[in-house]
């Protein structure tokens, strides 16, 4: 800006321009964090309009004042460089900082200090703020939905089992690591389906038997969730090699089916699994709902997992192949032993990416009766003694979300650079 | 005079409609160097690729070590193992150390226990002098070092035919008289080896004989001293000219 060059340093007083510069955007700080939090206005003595614009205005003053190229203070020009480029950007920066300091005083009293914790009923919560009540009584639904609460014991139980079981393939021996694939693809799953089955389920070992209508709440998401990255990965590799096949009937196949599941949305697939399938099998045949859901949602995804994959698969040179091929390799020697642990270490990021999503989406098999956390939510939030908590209750959710899908995004970026090879 | 490993017989090949192969005739004794040599695009690198069938011919016949490749040969890899190859950008594996890199064809497709194909791979290492770079991964290594490893790795299939498609084409000229070291040595061990190469001095140095090949046809086949002396046609001359 023409108009403000007479703010421009020049190289003999730097040093008083970034003191009156940094001076400037502290009082202006001060200015909105004093208007926010103690609901004082210190520019009470401008005019109205004013009032509001002044920490703007003197802010981006101190801002202009301290853009010095080079000033050798190398916490300045970082400030510089990265939020302080131009006058836009110096604007840009104080709307941002200013708009969250005015929204933390009363997002905080409302999550925080307004909030209400105490009690067990809907009575405790008379104050402004946020009802964490309605969470506390109905944490154990939100967990463990429907199931009875005297066998919750179970779940913990079932749950710790397959953790530990999953962990393991790192105490391996060394000359076991060539069947840890067999492990994690065919015996684990196997295991984790029977000490569910036998433990959540029960019906045997003196356990009662708990049909998985009951079922609900976070541990319904961590098992469909479960089963279905479990499955819904070889399958894909599976598909994702057959669409590279040079045999026309396997790829054919595997493309129609790739492009058909992912052609249809989700919540038919699991209408369908729920409501029309049953009426193809035969009568005296029955399979749980639950595990229709899990069959169809490892279905839809497996497609996903396959397009991602063949996306690694075609990344690799084709070099690669010839000198598996010319040191005597046949096709699954080659792909067991040189392609597929390049290749899926490449979509690592678009496999997690898909994994974050297929997390998202259980919450879809409400449409079909069966009540994971979200589900529960919704459940909760129509319960005549609870109404009008539904904010608490999604605010909850989010945070268990966010927490379960940052630490699966974490565990990914961990793969990636644990794996990382240099070409 | 024995009956020759390779046997190559009126070949023609296509990639769509461009003929990159025109009736090729060739045959290689066993212990034989051959070197092939011509421009780019006059089909030398899809000739060796398809005497281990990394390219399938459509016309002809081409018989390895008394087998016969076409598309009803069955066990392909059986083939594949016994001829080595060498590629111009390396293609070690780049997941795997270098041991790893010259055992895991011994281990998988020989069935050779772990120790001993350790110990054959140790050998051939030190036979191209990288021995002491076994447990780094190829990206550590420079050029001529992953190429000597290439060459370590197709011999502890322990081959009887070795081809190399212009090994040293992709190389720093500082590496490249390591990694034709290599090769000479070779050689000198009786080798069966076919070469695409441009480098002149390895082919006057081990070649037996030398071939030039110009758009798909070899144009000229003779012994290594009568072909750089005395070449034939007005091609093969114009070639030289440029390339000595």
């Amino acid at each position: 800006m023409q108009t403000l060059n007479f703010l421009k340093p020049n190289r003999d007083n730097i040093k008083n321009y970034s003191i009156i510069g940094s001076f400037l955007v502290l009082v202006s700080l001060i200015d909105v964090i004093s208007n926010a939090f103690l609901k004082v206005n210190l520019t009470s003595f401008l005019p109205g309009s004013l009032t509001s614009l002044f920490p703007l205005i003197i802010g981006l003053i101190g801002l202009n004042m301290m853009r010095i190229d080079y000033s050798g203070n190398k916490k300045l020009d970082l400030l510089n460089k990265n939020i302080n480029t131009n006058n836009f950007n110096a604007l840009l920066t104080l709307v941002i900082l200013f708009s969250i300091i005015k929204a933390l005083p009363q997002s905080l009293s409302w999550m925080i200090f307004d909030a209400t914790i105490s009690g067990d009923s809907k009575d405790a919560c008379t104050g402004t703020g946020a009802c964490w009540t309605y969470i506390k009584v109905w944490f154990r639904r939100f967990m463990y939905g429907m199931y009875p609460n005297e066998f919750h014991w179970r779940i913990n139980t079932a749950f710790i089992l397959v953790i530990a079981l999953g962990f393991v393939g790192y105490f391996m021996k060394e000359n076991l690591k060539k069947y840890l694939a067999l492990y994690y693809v065919i015996i684990y799953p196997v295991i984790a389906y029977l000490v569910i089955y036998y433990l959540i389920s029960g019906g045997s070992f003196g356990l009662q038997w708990v049909e998985t209508g009951a079922w609900g709440g976070l541990s319904l998401t961590f098992i469909v969730s479960f089963f279905c990255l479990i499955f819904c990965f070889p399958l894909g590799m599976i598909f994702a090699l057959g669409r590279r096949s040079s045999l026309p009937v396997i790829k054919y196949i595997s493309i129609c089916y790739i492009e058909f599941w992912r052609g249809v949305p989700l919540i038919t697939v699991l209408f369908m699994s729920s409501v029309m399938f049953p009426m193809f099998l035969p009568e005296d045949f029955f399979m749980d709902k639950l595990v229709r859901v899990i069959i169809a949602i490892t279905l839809f995804e497996a497609a996903y997992c396959a397009e991602v994959i063949r996306g690694g698969l075609q990344s690799l040179p084709r070099g690669q192949y010839d000198a598996a091929k010319s040191l005597g390799m046949g096709y699954w020697k080659m792909h067991i032993f040189v392609i597929l642990p390049q290749a899926l270490k490449l979509v690592i990021p678009g496999i997690a990416n898909t994994f974050l999503a297929l997390v998202k989406d259980t919450p879809l098999i409400f449409v079909v009766g069966l009540a994971e956390l979200a589900g529960m939510l919704a459940l909760a939030k129509t319960n005549p003694k609870w109404l009008g908590f539904a904010m608490e209750g999604y605010i909850f959710a989010s945070i268990v979300f966010w927490i379960i899908c940052y630490a699966m995004s974490k565990y990914s970026y961990n793969l990636e650079a644990k794996y990382k090879t240099e070409r | 005079m024995s009956d020759p490993i390779i046997k190559i017989q009126n070949m023609n090949k296509w990639f769509g409609d461009f003929q990159v192969l025109k009736n090729i005739n060739l045959e290689v004794e066993a212990n034989k160097k051959i070197v092939v040599c011509g421009p780019s695009g006059s089909g030398k690198s899809t000739l060796i690729r398809c005497i281990n069938r990394l390219e399938e011919h459509q016309e002809g016949d081409i018989i390895v070590d008394g087998n016969e490749l076409s598309e009803k040969t069955k066990d392909i890899e059986k083939i594949r193992a016994e001829v080595g190859m060498v590629f111009q950008q390396f293609n070690l594996f780049p997941h795997l150390s270098i041991l790893d890199n010259c055992t895991l064809a011994p281990i998988w497709v020989k069935k050779m226990p772990k120790k001993e194909a350790q110990e054959l791979a140790l050998d051939q290492l030190k036979k191209v002098q990288i021995d002491d770079q076994a447990n780094k991964f190829p990206g550590q290594l420079s050029g001529g070092q992953q190429q000597r490893c290439a060459i370590a790795r197709a011999l502890c299939m322990q081959p009887k035919i070795m081809l190399f498609d212009e090994p040293t084409s992709a190389l720093d000229p500082e590496m490249i008289k390591e990694v034709l070291d290599a090769m000479v040595s070779l050689a000198k061990g009786g080798m069966t080896m076919i070469v695409v190469t441009h480098e002149m001095g390895f082919a006057k140095e081990v070649a037996d004989e030398v071939i030039f090949m110009d758009e798909g046809m070899i144009i000229e086949k003779a012994d290594t001293k009568e072909f750089f002396a005395n070449p034939k046609s007005d091609r093969t001359k114009l070639f030289l000219s440029q390339i000595l």
